[in-house]
């Protein structure tokens, strides 16, 4: 592989995904945020997120991409996800029942509406998206292992 | 409500928490993957205890998640038979952790391996516990994918090839189950396994229904490695780490696989002369093609997963009988066959562990070296080939003469022979491994360390009082309340909702 790749791809490219990328986060949370009251959800919206920081890395390289979502933060988030979308389920039984919707409604077509559903849309948002991102990074790690053993 | 329907959704908590929480503390703090794996073990391990003491009034419970109740919402149904896997699925899973303290110091990144034992374990009890079609494959593949990974563990080379060739199968197998479920729900509208059973009562036969058993049984059969869907076992469950190997050939094939085949086929679909004779057919075929495979093999770890396809088959062959005394003998095998199953695995773990082998070739006279190894080797040895007093000695009697009361004298033959074979085979192992002259090499091997000898013993000792449970007191307790679940067929449907609006 040429030193030209490892640094990333062109100017053009690199350019436009300056442009973008901003763009592309923004949007996923959106999606993550209004999963309750129109399409989307955690899934889309975690998988937008980590599409962002994918882009990044196809465009300027892995080691840009990780100097801003480390490894070990990765596998954290995506640990803590799980467990956030455990523990709301848990809170229920402050009501009495597994996964019961236990804060208040609210007025519905509202952004703060339909009580834990955001919430575990989040958990789900930071399971998958981080869950994505840590596939997609060891992908190309064990690419890049198995090449420098070649050398 | 009852008081342990509030227990109910613990199953699944109790070990998907353990799971991310290892995966979270575990890589910096060494000492706490062993001490959430054993903990989380041993409380699903008493709560399913529990549950066996909650349904043995012969009800059910029913569990309505989120408060929503069926058919609108999921709900968990603990019943006779859920209870009966829910003790041999956690039992097992409790020794085998213990025994993994050890053995696992052979691998780096433990916590890897106790998130997805753990991960695989919470599939299992959800796919045991749930009365939803579609949450039963959300669990299914949960547990399946955290095997892929399993298998994969020691990421040899041709460890990396059976994971592969597993998670082909095994997903091909899940898309067969996903495409009847689907079927299924187009035809009754409803995920709900109690509602669809209802349904199902009132729209009668059609030919959407054959074709829906048909999906199913290639799907589960694929699971429970049934022998014209067994390709992917002799290479899967060998190159796991030992614990794995026993949880994969101990109770995933059978909670996955048997189990959900029963529940689907039993209670959901309700069984015909039809699909009994498609279980007898493939459980006798699994039975005699197993063991005639087994028979030749040198690599002791392949050798014993060959018995695996061959015990399923009589497993099968006993609830496709279908009378109470069949249903009975094949639930009380499946017990039995998860308790020797996984105690031969982890004697083959010992023995690689001590002598870094699996050729039988290699061993020879290793009860000198090995006592507790070699011990206990022979009680799983004897209990699979059938000698009484152990306990695979009943359950294959009782299947054998369920199957002569009802006049299927043919199978009862080959239940027979399959038996006969079997005893000849593991004789084959243990004058190979265990007796015979100590090879120059092997002098030096020693004794494997304390949890795993504690953890084999009590496996040999469950053995040996197995055969107990057929007495009348623990026939009526445990497995007559889990023959009765499926006995009860399609009514299932009715009790659930009964229990729902009380």
């Amino acid at each position: 592989m040429s030193r030209e790749h490892e640094q990333g791809m062109s100017v053009i490219v690199k350019t436009i995904t300056r442009l973008t990328v901003g763009l592309i986060l923004l949007y996923g949370i959106y999606i993550l945020v209004h999963g309750h009251i129109s399409p989307g959800g955690g899934f889309p919206g975690g998988i937008i997120i980590a599409l962002s920081f994918i882009h990044l890395m196809l465009a300027y390289g892995k080691d840009a991409a990780l100097k801003k979502l480390p490894r070990y933060v990765t596998s954290f988030l995506e640990g803590f996800g799980a467990l956030m979308f455990l523990a709301i389920a848990l809170l229920g039984f402050s009501g009495g029942y597994f996964f019961l919707n236990f804060i208040s409604k609210g007025e519905p077509f509202k952004l703060f509406s339909a009580g834990t559903i955001l919430l575990s849309n989040l958990a789900i948002s930071l399971k998958v998206g981080a869950g994505l991102f840590a596939i997609f990074v060891a992908l190309i790690l064990f690419r890049f292992d198995d090449e420098g053993e070649e050398e | 409500m009852n008081y342990f329907a509030g227990m109910i959704p613990f199953f699944v908590v109790l070990a998907l928490g353990g799971a991310f929480l290892v995966s979270l503390a575990g890589r910096r703090l060494k000492i706490f993957p062993d001490i959430a794996g054993l903990l989380t073990t041993f409380s699903l391990l008493l709560l399913s205890v529990l549950a066996v003491i909650a349904v043995s009034g012969g009800g059910l419970l029913v569990y309505s998640i989120g408060a929503w109740r069926p058919p609108v919402g999921i709900n968990f149904v603990l019943d006779g038979l859920a209870a009966f896997m829910l003790v041999t699925v956690n039992l097992i899973a409790f020794l085998v952790s213990l025994y993994a303290v050890n053995y696992m110091e052979r691998y780096t990144d433990k916590w890897k391996f106790y998130t997805l034992f753990l991960l695989m374990l919470g599939g299992m009890n959800g796919v045991i516990i749930t009365g939803d079609m579609f949450n039963l494959f959300v669990y299914l593949e949960i547990a399946s994918i955290a095997s892929y990974a399993l298998v994969a563990f020691g990421t040899e080379k041709h460890e990396l090839e059976a994971a592969f060739k597993y998670a082909v199968m095994s997903t091909v197998g899940s898309l067969f189950i996903l495409m009847g479920i689907v079927f299924l729900y187009s035809y009754t509208s409803t995920l709900n396994m109690a509602h669809m059973a209802l349904v199902l009562a009132q729209r009668g036969t059609s030919n959407i229904l054959l074709m829906v058993s048909i999906l199913f049984i290639m799907g589960f059969g694929l699971k429970a490695a049934l022998v014209p869907f067994h390709a992917w076992l002799p290479d899967a469950h060998p190159s796991a780490p030992a614990p794995i190997s026993a949880m994969l050939s101990g109770v995933l094939i059978k909670s996955l696989g048997v189990y959900a085949l029963c529940r689907v086929f039993y209670n959901v679909i309700g069984i015909n002369p039809a699909l009994s004779s498609v279980f007898l057919v493939l459980g006798t075929l699994s039975m005699l093609i197993g063991v005639f495979l087994a028979i030749g093999q040198w690599d002791l770890k392949r050798l014993l997963a060959y018995h695996s396809i061959s015990q399923i088959g009589y497993v099968i062959l006993g609830l496709g009988l279908g009378t109470p005394l069949g249903i009975v003998g094949g639930l009380f095998h499946l017990f039995n066959h998860s308790v020797f199953k996984s105690l031969l695995f982890l004697n083959s773990g010992s023995v690689e562990y001590a002598t870094g082998t699996r050729d039988l070739n290699k061993m020879g006279g290793l009860i000198k070296k090995m006592p507790v190894t070699g011990r206990t080797n022979l009680v799983a040895s004897m209990s699979i080939a059938g000698i009484p007093p152990f306990n695979g000695f009943w359950s294959k009697l009782i299947i054998i003469i369920a199957a002569v009361q009802a006049q299927e004298f043919f199978y009862a033959f080959w239940a027979v022979l399959a038996s006969i074979l079997t005893l000849a085979s593991f004789m084959k192992v243990t004058k190979y491994c265990y007796f015979g002259r100590l090879k120059e090499k092997l002098k030096g091997v020693k004794e494997v360390p304390v949890c795993m000898k504690v953890s084999m013993s009590l496996l040999a000792i469950i053995c040996i009082l197995g055969g107990l449970l057929i007495l009348p007191r623990g026939e009526s307790l445990f497995l007559g309340k889990a023959g009765y679940s499926l006995l009860k067929g399609t009514s299932y449907g009715n009790e659930v909702f009964e229990e729902v609006n009380k």
